[in-house]
């Protein structure tokens, strides 16, 4: 369970999150979408313990996450703009070494488990600087899902990936899913959002404008038609 | 708008321009020549008072960066950084003072004096803390790095003396203590007077000039966040 | 504690294959100090006699030049991909991600110094007498000093846009009292005289690296804090 009590973030001068409360339980999926610079990777670096909020207390199955927490970090997947990964290292030798910081067992098991997921035990021994940003993508991926975390924050994770990398990155959330595992999902990828969450959130400027639960049968359109009205209307 | 902080300034004010004419006067006038460096020794109250600041405003930097790292408050940071920038302004007149002081006294401009060179060094920490805080970035990150930084160099104050007298404990009268038969070494009780009394008011000008200056620098901060106040009612 | 020591000895021993596989940093600051015992040598006529008296202190600079090559690297190498990040996020304590930049640059200043000291002296035809575990005790103590607060001002440093020419103007004034007690020491070593005064300064230098270990220890969270 992971909750977010009436966060506030003021960075500098501005305002980046305003009263910003969430309850994400077990298995739950829910999108966070709106403009850009509304504040939603501020939210997740928040979720991540990168930074502190300026009022307001974030929840980890009731433990407060802080400084001193850090054990409580293992529980997070955290999955930002960039790879957090290593050029020079070859895709197992990043997985093996965020292993090891992350206490995993039979991580050589895993870690081969996990490039074959994402499609890349193929490329396991080429240091990952001449990789395209799909491939390092991917890598990334399969970073954040090596620790088991009970708590997956996705930001934007579709970028860069082809179709195929995409489905397969669906699948691999859905399967976490059914494990109970909560995912955060940001994305402006509305396809994406429909196939996997079943939860959705607006955030602008700092606000949630609308949360409201993803029927399956909903249409690209009508989805894409609320969104707007939503953004603009406010 | 008068504020209550109005009054306060007003009577550092009114406090301390009297103060500065009476120590010219006690300096130039009415303490006693001394002996072997003549009128060149009235640049000791100077140096000395300048110094003490020096230092005081060192401690101040040093006190707000640890409240500052314990809670970031933008008043606290502000108070930091104006101290460091008297610090600065004080640092180098008491280099100064005690480059002249050294010509005359020892006729060298500089000499590797326990003392001295911690000041230099001081001044070193100073510039460097003072680049920290122009660094980019938001206001309380910087105050976090620069609270760090901050209390670094506080630690290393102490030490950096004690290891340069280790090092040359040759050349400085030390003046209040141990040192009686050195040169300069002692002091009378005029002189004693006069020097305590131009302490006081120089730590009157640190006061007064900490006040100014974080006044300043609030107004400005207030100034920038109605700017950007302004660009984002404009954006929206 | 223990924990702290592993996860420090995982991220050291990552630093330490990476520059193992590119040898570039390490590279560099062995041409480097080899560059500089050359200008020196220049400078200061090598065969005069009278030069042997700026050993010490020669060693000295050859050690901090080179140092801030390699300290200037340990967190810059970090922002690609923003890597620290990773570090930040992942379950371990700050501390250990100190403890672990502090043990890669350490035995990277090591290896130089094998390497350079020798050459300083055979390229001014030194003749080693002291005593070799005095020395290597004194150059140990100093070093570790000088890498304990130079990794910790790399970290602060690595957050401004110009942090290679930031970190020596934040460095050196914070080493001065550590160099002025390793020049001392390492001269009196050198010429083998007054051995108690080498004691006292190595005792000064022990008091540095632990109260700067500890302070930079417990404050080194605060530079991991985000805003
Ligand atoms: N470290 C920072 N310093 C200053 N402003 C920031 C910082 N991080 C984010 N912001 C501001 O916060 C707002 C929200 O950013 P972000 O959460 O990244 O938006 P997005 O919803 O596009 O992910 C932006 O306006 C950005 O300028
Ligand atoms: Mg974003």
């Amino acid at each position: 369970m992971l909750e977010l009590k009436e966060i506030t973030k003021i960075i500098g001068d501005k305002i980046i999150l305003r009263n910003f409360s969430l309850a994400l339980s077990p298995g739950e999926s829910v999108a966070v979408i709106g403009p850009n610079g509304a504040g939603k990777s501020t939210f997740f670096k928040l979720a991540a313990g990168l930074m502190q909020p300026t009022s307001g207390e974030i929840l980890l199955n009731g433990e407060q996450i802080k400084k001193k927490t850090h054990l409580l970090k293992k529980r997070i997947g955290y999955l930002g703009h960039e790879s957090f990964l290593y050029n020079s290292l070859t895709p197992l030798e990043n997985l093996r070494f965020y292993g090891k910081l992350y206490k995993v067992k039979n991580i050589e098991e895993k870690g081969m488990e996990l490039l074959k997921a994402v499609g890349l035990h193929y490329f396991k021994d080429i240091p990952i600087r001449s990789f395209s940003r799909g491939m390092i993508q991917r890598l990334a991926i399969a970073r954040v899902l090596l620790a088991e975390p009970e708590f997956l924050l996705l930001d934007e994770p579709h970028t860069g990936l082809d179709q195929e990398a995409v489905s397969l990155l669906n699948q691999l959330m859905k399967e976490r899913q059914k494990q109970g595992i909560s995912i955060l999902l940001i994305s402006h990828d509305f396809e994406q959002v429909i196939n996997v969450c079943d939860r959705v959130l607006i955030l602008n400027k700092g606000r949630v404008i609308s949360d409201r639960n993803i029927d399956p049968q909903l249409e690209l359109m009508s989805f894409k038609k609320w969104y707007e009205a939503a953004v603009i209307g406010k | 708008m008068k504020q209550p902080s109005a009054f306060v300034d007003r009577m550092l004010y009114i406090l301390l321009v009297p103060a500065m004419f009476v120590s010219l006067y006690l300096i130039f006038i009415w303490s006693p020549i001394e002996k072997q460096m003549g009128a060149s020794q009235k640049i000791f109250y100077f140096h000395v008072s300048t110094a003490w600041v020096a230092f005081l405003a060192f401690f101040v930097v040093g006190y707000y960066c640890v409240l500052t790292l314990k809670k970031p408050t933008e008043s606290r940071f502000i108070k930091a950084g104006i101290s460091a920038e008297i610090g600065v302004v004080f640092t180098t007149i008491t280099l100064l003072t005690g480059m002249i002081w050294g010509k005359s006294a020892w006729n060298t401009w500089w000499t590797w004096e326990p003392r001295l060179v911690t000041v230099l060094i001081l001044l070193f920490i100073y510039i460097a803390y003072l680049f920290v805080r122009k660094m980019e970035g938001t206001w309380e990150k910087i105050a976090k790095l620069s609270a760090v930084f901050g209390i670094i160099g506080c630690i290393n104050v102490p030490i950096v003396f004690m290891a340069i007298r280790w090092w040359n404990t040759k050349l400085h009268p030390v003046v209040f203590g141990e040192g009686k038969n050195q040169s300069g070494g002692g002091v009378e009780p005029d002189m004693l007077v006069t020097l305590l009394f131009c302490i006081g008011t120089i730590t009157l000008l640190y006061l007064f000039m900490m006040r100014k200056g974080i006044e300043i620098e609030k107004m400005r901060l207030t100034v920038r966040k109605a700017k950007s106040k302004v660009i984002e009612k404009l954006a929206s | 504690m223990k924990i702290i020591l592993a996860d420090a000895l995982t991220i050291a021993a990552k630093d330490l294959r990476n520059e193992l596989k590119s040898k570039q940093t390490i590279g560099m600051m062995i041409i480097f100090s080899s560059l500089v015992i050359l200008i020196f040598s220049f400078a200061f006529d090598p065969t005069n006699n009278t030069v042997k008296a700026i050993i010490p202190g020669l060693i000295w600079v050859i050690t901090i030049f080179s140092g801030l090559l390699g300290l200037n690297r340990s967190f810059i190498s970090e922002q690609e991909n923003d890597s620290l990040t990773g570090l930040r996020v992942a379950p371990i304590d700050p501390s250990s991600i100190f403890l672990g930049k502090v043990v890669a640059n350490l035995v990277l200043v090591i290896i130089v110094q094998l390497i350079s000291i020798p050459i300083l002296f055979l390229l001014f035809d030194y003749r080693f007498h002291g005593e070799m575990i005095w020395f290597l005790l004194i150059v140990l103590t100093a070093t570790i000093g000088f890498i304990v607060i130079g990794t910790f001002l790399a970290a602060l440093a690595a957050n401004a846009k110009n942090s290679e020419m930031l970190l020596p103007v934040l460095l050196l004034p914070l080493l001065s009292p550590l160099m002025i007690g390793a020049v001392q020491a390492t001269k009196i070593v050198l010429e083998q005289e007054g051995m108690k005064d080498a004691v006292s300064w190595l005792q000064l230098m022990a008091a540095y690296d632990l109260l700067f270990f500890a302070a930079c220890f417990f404050l080194f969270e605060y530079l991991m804090e985000g805003s």
